[in-house]
């Protein structure tokens, strides 16, 4: 089977790719371009492990074909961070221990950042709300609220 | 598998028309790539349509009405402030699909298309008069959104059709619309059973209404006994009941996993009653943005 040539945008690099028509932008992320950040956990859109954003957008990565995403762009949880310097949403999470075993936690990082920079100031339902597609199978919910909206906070002081 | 990308509606049909084996479309994806790769529905042939002009775009029309691209996703659906002024019911159902993450990427057309009897968005598509465009092999057509599902996961397109648009009515003056269902639990599941009621109001009795049923048969229903029960009507306590009463007798529901037959049968009553309220509140407050 002839395979798809695809020139895309990742965390803001150029990068070009073959994938099988078949193969999801998760395989293409975690077995072709080495980006271990996002996760498989249902493989059918329930559980948001493999969150990543499409042109801003939060999405599954497991919902969406390698081959669809020629001329977008993609953002994972390795571009969130600034070279060795945390993402305040990072800071915070290990500030708050919002995580345990941590499968969850690329797919609420890139969920979250997204979620803020549309809702500077979200409430604690409206939170809630944008992560139920997230699941955390540690029971950590609380304190990944806590630490959001802290960090919701802070943001809003440096701004 | 094959892949393809055609640049218009009429390639499309073209390549579908032409195909052998399976043929799915691909919009948002959150269907056709759950059945992929659960190896329920392997498509021989996959014909990606978001290269097509105008597929993202939401448009009101001169006549009051709007035309919603086939490729628009519920995130951008409820982020259109005039569209949920007019149709609210409409864009409440559609964003009742799923998480944030479907949202990102789940269409109207592709709700319908899938011919579950428990999609959020139809009952509030056929509620509000929704048709759909489709063109194929013998021309155009425009289709009542009840007309499209046949039974679950079966439709009445046929080879080569494609849906091209979904169009929504204009919301006169004195309407309101509304839709809700029941789950178990806040977010994240699927409807026991859905209703979408969609109104008008002459002062305060009601002169036309279509209400339709989600979850309780093999298709989404739309009930004349259910409209007729309130039509005419203040929407009074008489009215109510006999709302509920059609409701549960037009229902022809399953037991399955998220609910018997009796449970089903009695929420439909319980939701028309207020999913009747709730529109005729909006179809009181003006309608129209």
């Amino acid at each position: 089977m002839s395979k798809i040539h695809v020139t895309t945008s990742v965390n803001g690099d150029a990068v070009e790719f073959l994938c099988d028509p078949r193969e999801t932008l998760l395989d293409v992320l975690r077995d072709r371009l080495g980006l271990t950040g996002a996760k498989e956990g249902c493989g059918t859109g329930d559980c948001g492990a493999c969150s990543v954003t499409l042109d801003g957008r939060v999405v599954c990565s497991c919902l969406v074909l390698g081959a669809e995403v020629e001329g977008h762009e993609i953002g994972t949880v390795e571009g969130i961070a600034t070279g060795e310097e945390l993402h305040p949403l990072q800071r915070k999470f290990i500030e708050h221990a919002a995580l345990q075993c941590g499968v969850c936690t690329p797919g609420i990082l890139v969920a979250t950042k997204a979620l803020l920079e549309k809702n500077p100031d979200p409430t604690e339902t409206e939170v809630r709300y944008w992560l139920a597609g997230n699941l955390c199978r540690c029971t950590g919910y609380d304190k990944i609220i806590r630490a959001v909206m802290d960090t919701a906070a802070e943001l809003r002081e440096a701004s | 598998m094959q892949y393809h990308t055609p640049a218009s509606f009429e390639d499309a049909s073209k390549i579908a028309a032409k195909a052998t084996g399976i043929t799915r479309f691909l919009a948002g994806g959150t269907d056709v790539l759950v059945q992929l790769r659960a190896d329920i529905v392997t498509p021989d042939t996959l014909i990606d349509i978001k290269h097509i002009d105008g597929v993202h775009d939401i448009t009101r029309n001169s006549d009051g009405g709007w035309t919603i691209g086939v490729a628009v996703t519920g995130a951008e659906m409820t982020e259109h402030a005039d569209l949920g002024g007019d149709w609210p019911g409409l864009v409440e159902a559609m964003d009742l699909v799923g998480s944030t993450q479907i949202q990102g990427r789940a269409t109207l057309t592709g709700n319908l298309c899938n011919g579950s009897p428990a999609a959020d968005s139809v009952p509030a598509m056929i509620a509000a008069g929704a048709t759909v465009t489709v063109s194929g092999p013998n021309g155009t057509r425009e289709v009542a959104a009840e007309d499209i599902a046949t039974g679950p996961g079966r439709t009445s397109l046929a080879q080569g059709e494609i849906v091209t648009a979904v169009n929504i009515p204009p919301r006169a003056a004195g309407g309101g619309d509304a839709y809700l269902r029941f789950i178990p639990r806040t977010e994240m599941d699927i409807a026991v059973v859905g209703c979408g009621i969609n109104l008008a109001v002459d002062g305060d009795t009601i002169t036309a209404a279509r209400v339709v049923l989600g979850a309780v048969a093999p298709t989404a229903l739309l009930d004349q006994a259910c409209a007729d029960a309130i039509i005419g009507s203040t929407l009074d306590d008489a009215a109510l009941e006999k709302l509920a009463a059609a409701a549960s007798a037009a229902c022809n529901p399953i037991t399955d996993k998220r609910g018997t037959i009796e449970f089903r049968t009695k929420v439909a009553g319980v939701l028309a009653r207020r999913v009747a309220k709730i529109a005729y509140e909006r179809a009181q407050a003006g309608g129209a943005s």
